[in-house]
Parts: structure tokens; C-alpha cells; sequence
């Protein structure tokens, strides 16, 4: 299945609110080992993008293929089966749960367990440790037994990507990961996304508004604006090229 | 193994541990403790809402999932032992043959509804449950042939079961069994699923959780564990008809046991029952004995008389509800 196909590619993908386009036949490719950063002003459409890929929305144009095999009608559940992992640009956990047991369900999941109905949770002492594991990476072991809404606004934001680290995708989906984390806290992000860059076989989508923070991941640039993918390519050639000059960094968006 | 018993659930709180110890021991000992026929019919109660009540809370406390059907599979669960009891043979075949088939009725039932409702809104649901259930109590009491209509069905049971400690151990055994089953559902990996989809069905879905599969699953299983404990209330009464089953005095009874007794905790299951039982057979002599201390007294007698029993059972529902939002499980478990 893999080989001549791209990981991951999207054909004319659209989506239309009333009369409003909000993703507009965007084509595009995604190869493994590649960071494609996505760029644009708010209400470009990046993060609706987003959810067209990973299936919390229905196209109503186009198509999306994962190893050249045609999910756009395909639940999210079954996408995120088949090697997709997304974390959500507006927070999105399990409030009342634990921060460990929201680790933890993303490792259960992963491992198919989720149809036991006959033993207890509490007892697959493996998933518990990998969940450990996650929360560690991103610097949270210590809130372990805290509820998830009780974090901070930065923590929650580290919690959303140790649940996507926990699915171990081959296909990783940050919408503005470090947006509204203080600066010291966001260095231990962009550092795993750094470790999963250097693992090579990984595709990583992220959507980043701080142009720093592109600069120093991105293997390539992507830039939508009013739902069009209006600019394609290495990064220096992206950010110096007058449509996104004009389009984008003339807006004067860069924090 | 009292930790496996219970699935690793922990209590949380000193005084939960001793007030479920103090049930559990009273329901296993109830026939010795407490004497006379009223008081063990109390007892068996009890037992059996308390099955009743654990599996809604699989439904509405773990999943989020409103139902208005639960008294429904309660009495197919109660009918299919009483139109078999009363037609065929008396035995254990009949027995069987009328739990069984009341089991298969509860599962179609149960799958079909979760089929075409649970992918919709959750009032979408809510109201479809109601529909069917309404639809259920009147088609019983039109097909009196068959159910005997209003008056219900009186029936004979197996010869070993005649004798009331024999049957009272049946329904404390068999209920015991089945909480004890729902609570290794809930502390299972599947359980877990139950509460993240509670918690963030969306995000549930986005970490490859298929939630509706997991909605039905939990919907079934609620529905026959309810038909179960129709079954032993039958057996229990050697009667059924529809003011013991399918009644929605029932359903709001059920309710309440809930929340009194805390949603999503199972072991609120077994407190909200026991009080709520308890109450709903007691209060009125308990109030007519107070009010026959007070005679003389002004206004007061009056406003204690056993006649105004419900009005006191409500204004209790209120107040505990008011001081005790997350139940009294919650709220044990919040004090510590
Ligand atoms: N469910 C929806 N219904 C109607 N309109 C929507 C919906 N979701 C998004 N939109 C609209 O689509 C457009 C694109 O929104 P989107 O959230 O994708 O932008 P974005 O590029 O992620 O912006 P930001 O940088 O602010 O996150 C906006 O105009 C938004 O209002
Ligand atoms: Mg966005």
C-alpha cells in the first residue's frame, strides 16, 4: 500500500459553510520525514483543514487519501485507526478525568482494548506505565492525579500533545501547539516535535502562527488564505515570496 | 480479593465503606435480623432496585445516555417469567424458557433502539425511549390475554423456590452476583471508555474510540441486566402486572434513587435504593407514629399525618439533592 503512494494527500478538498468557502480545493501532498508548517491568517481556514483530514468534519468536495486509500467518507475513529493523530487547537480533554487517565485512554486505544469488559483497567499495569511515560516527555508527571481542567492553560496544552505522542501516529496533526504557553514552557515542546521529526518515518502537519518557530522546524511551507493554498515550498522561497509577503506576514501576524 | 471482588473500585471514604458494609450485611442477613413478612418483602426490594438502579447508572451516570425505557426491559423481564410460569408447565424449564426469551426481546429491543438513536442528539434519544416505552405499557395492557391487562399475572413458582428464605436468597444472591458484574464493567478498559465518552464524546471519537459501538454495547447491557432484575422481582412477587414493572412511577423512582445516591459512583446504586425503599414502606408509619406524639400539639399533628407522606418524601428529595449535588456517594468521598 505504501510506496507509490504519499502518506497522505488531499484532492480539491473543500468545504462550504452556506455560501462561505472555508477550504477551497486545496491539492496537496504529504511525504514521511517531512514538516510541512501551515501558514495564514486567522480565518484562513488552517484549522477547518485540519478537521476535514482527520474526519471531524465532512468534505463537501474532494477527496482525502491516506496510502492512497479514499477515507473521506471514513469516520475520525477509523482514520485515527489507520495512523492519523491530531491535538486539537482549542483544548480538547477529558476534564473531570485525571491528567494520567487522559494519557491513558489514548494508550488503551492504541493497543485496541477498549472491547474489555472483563477485566480490570487498573490491572494492565503496561498501558499505565506508557501513559507515565508520555506524561513524562512533556514534562507533566508530577500533575499525574490532578483533574485535567484543573490545569493551567500551558499544561493543558502540554497534556493535548502527550495524548497525541500516546497514539503513536505516523501521521502527526499540531494545530498551534505552543499558542498561549509561556516562553519557558515552550521549548519542551518544539523539542519533541523535533524528536519526532528525527525519526524519519513520521509525517508532521503543523499549523504555527510564530514565524520563529517555523523557521526552525519547517521543511516546507504551505500558506492558505480565505480557504485557498496560495503558496508551496521551501521555507526561505515561501516567506520571501511576494503573495505571502502580501498575504500573510504583510497582515503583520507573527506572534 | 475483596480488591478483585470489587474490581479495584475504591470507596474513597471511611464512612461509605461502613454504610455498605451495614446494607450488604442487613440485606444478607435480613431474614434472621429483621422478622415478619413486610419487612423481608422490604429486603428483596431493596435487592432488586438496587441491580435496577446499578444498571441505569451504567447508562446515565458512566455514558451520559438518558433513557426513559428502563422500566420497559424491567418488565419484559418480569413478564417473560410470569406469561411462562403461567402457561407452561411450572419448573425450571418454564423458568428459563421465560427469562431467556425475555433477555432476547430486551437485547433486539435495546440494539435496535440504540441502532437508530444513539448516533443522533442525546433528547433525540431521550424521546425515542420514552415513545417506545409508552407504546410498550399500552400494548401490555391491550393484549390482556396474554400479560392479564391491568390486573397482571399471578403465577406459581418451581417447588423450591415456595418457601420464602429460598427465594430470598435467590434474589440477594443473584442481585449480589450482578452488581458485583456491573462493577467490574465499569472499572474495565470498556468502563473507561463509558467515562470519556461522559466526559468529551468528540474527543473520545478522535482518539479511534468508535463511540456509538461503545453506547450500544453499554445500552444492551443496561437493558438486560434490567430485564434480569425484572425477572427476580417476579419471581420475588409471583406476580407482575403493570403498576410493578413498567409503571413511570417507576422510571422517576429510578431517578431519584440515582441522583440521591450519587450518579456514576455504582455503589450510590446500592445507598439511593436502600434509602428510597426504605422511606417509600416506612415513612408513613414512622410519621404516624410521630403524629400521634404530637396529639394535642397545634398544626402539628396535622402536618405529620401518614396522609402527607409523599409530601415528606419530596421535600427529603429536594433537600438531598440540594445539600448533595454529586449524591451521597460524592459527597462522601468529598469530605474524606
Ligand atoms: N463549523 C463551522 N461553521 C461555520 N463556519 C465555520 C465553521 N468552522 C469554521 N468556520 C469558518 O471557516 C473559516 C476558517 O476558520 P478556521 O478555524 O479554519 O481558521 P484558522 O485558519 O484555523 O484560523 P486561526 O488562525 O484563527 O485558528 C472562518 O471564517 C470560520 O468562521
Ligand atoms: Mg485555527
Amino acid at each position: 500500500m505504501t510506496g507509490t503512494h504519499p502518506v497522505l494527500e488531499t484532492r480539491d478538498l473543500t468545504i462550504r459553510f452556506g455560501g462561505h468557502v472555508a477550504v477551497d480545493a486545496v491539492s496537496c501532498r504529504f511525504d514521511p520525514g517531512t514538516l510541512t508548517a501551515i501558514v495564514g491568517p486567522n480565518g484562513a481556514g488552517k484549522t477547518t483543514y485540519f478537521n476535514l483530514v482527520s474526519g471531524q468534519l465532512p468534505a463537501t468536495g474532494g477527496q482525502v487519501l491516506l496510502y492512497g486509500e479514499d477515507v473521506t467518507r471514513a469516520p475520525a475513529p477509523l482514520r485515527t485507526r489507520k495512523g492519523m493523530g491530531r491535538a486539537f487547537q482549542l483544548t480538547n480533554l477529558f476534564p473531570n478525568l485525571p491528567v494520567l487517565e487522559n494519557v491513558r485512554l489514548a494508550v488503551q486505544a492504541r493497543a485496541g482494548l477498549g472491547l474489555n469488559l472483563v477485566s480490570m483497567w487498573s490491572a494492565h499495569v503496561e498501558l499505565i506505565e506508557r501513559a507515565e511515560h508520555y506524561l513524562e516527555r512533556v514534562s507533566l508527571l508530577e500533575r499525574r492525579a490532578t483533574l485535567a481542567a484543573e490545569l493551567s492553560h500551558g499544561d493543558q496544552r502540554k497534556l493535548e500533545v502527550a495524548i497525541l505522542l500516546a497514539l503513536e501516529p505516523d501521521i502527526f496533526m499540531f494545530d498551534e501547539p505552543t499558542a498561549g504557553m509561556s516562553v519557558d514552557e515552550v521549548p519542551v515542546i518544539l523539542d519533541l516535535i523535533h524528536e519526532i521529526k528525527a525519526q524519519k518515518d513520521k509525517t508532521i502537519l503543523l499549523v504555527e502562527h510564530k514565524m520563529d518557530v517555523v523557521r526552525s522546524l519547517a521543511d516546507r511551507i504551505i500558506v492558505l488564505h480565505q480557504g485557498q493554498l496560495v503558496a508551496d515550498g521551501q521555507p526561505e522561497e515561501v516567506i520571501a515570496s511576494p503573495v505571502v509577503q502580501e498575504a500573510y506576514l504583510g497582515v503583520g501576524k507573527s506572534a | 480479593m475483596i480488591t478483585t471482588l470489587l474490581s479495584g473500585d475504591r470507596m474513597g471514604s471511611r464512612a461509605l465503606t461502613a454504610i455498605l458494609a451495614a446494607i450488604v450485611l442487613a440485606l444478607a442477613f435480613a431474614p434472621f435480623i429483621f422478622p415478619g413478612t413486610r419487612a423481608l418483602d422490604v429486603a428483596a426490594k431493596v435487592c432488586v432496585f438496587v441491580l435496577l438502579v446499578a444498571s441505569y447508572d451504567l447508562l446515565l451516570g458512566y455514558t451520559g445516555i438518558v433513557s426513559f425505557a428502563h422500566t420497559m426491559f424491567f418488565g419484559i423481564g418480569g413478564y417473560g417469567v410470569a406469561i411462562a410460569l403461567s402457561r407452561m408447565e411450572v419448573g425450571w424449564a418454564a423458568l428459563a424458557a421465560g427469562t431467556l426469551a425475555a433477555l432476547a426481546l430486551s437485547l433486539a429491543l435495546s440494539f435496535l433502539i440504540g441502532l437508530f438513536s444513539l448516533r443522533v442528539k442525546a433528547i433525540f434519544f431521550a424521546m425515542i425511549t420514552l415513545a417506545v416505552a409508552s407504546f410498550f405499557q399500552i400494548l401490555a395492557s391491550q393484549l390482556s390475554g396474554l400479560t392479564g391487562g391491568e390486573d397482571g399475572l399471578t403465577f406459581r413458582i418451581p417447588e423450591l423456590l415456595r418457601p420464602r428464605l429460598a427465594a430470598y436468597y435467590l434474589v440477594f444472591g443473584a442481585a449480589l452476583a450482578l452488581f458485583l458484574a456491573l462493577l467490574r464493567v465499569v472499572n474495565s478498559p470498556f468502563g473507561r471508555v463509558l467515562l470519556s465518552i461522559r466526559e468529551n464524546e468528540f474527543r473520545a471519537e478522535a482518539l479511534g474510540y468508535r463511540t456509538v459501538v461503545y453506547r450500544t454495547i453499554a445500552n444492551c447491557l443496561g437493558a438486560l441486566v434490567a430485564t434480569l432484575a425484572g425477572a427476580l422481582y417476579a419471581l420475588w412477587l409471583r406476580y407482575t402486572g403493570p403498576n410493578t414493572t413498567l409503571d413511570f412511577a417507576i422510571m422517576i423512582d429510578i431517578l431519584l434513587m440515582v441522583v440521591i445516591g450519587g450518579m456514576g459512583t455504582m455503589y450510590g446504586a446500592v445507598i439511593g435504593a436502600a434509602i428510597f425503599v426504605v422511606a417509600q414502606n416506612y415513612l408513613q408509619a414512622g410519621m404516624k407514629a410521630l403524629s400521634e406524639s404530637l396529639k394535642g400539639a397545634p398544626l402539628l399533628p396535622e402536618l405529620f399525618h401518614p396522609d402527607r407522606w409523599l409530601l415528606w418524601l419530596g421535600v427529603l428529595f429536594v433537600l438531598s439533592v440540594y445539600y448533595f449535588p454529586r449524591g451521597i456517594v460524592g459527597q462522601l468521598r468529598a469530605v474524606r
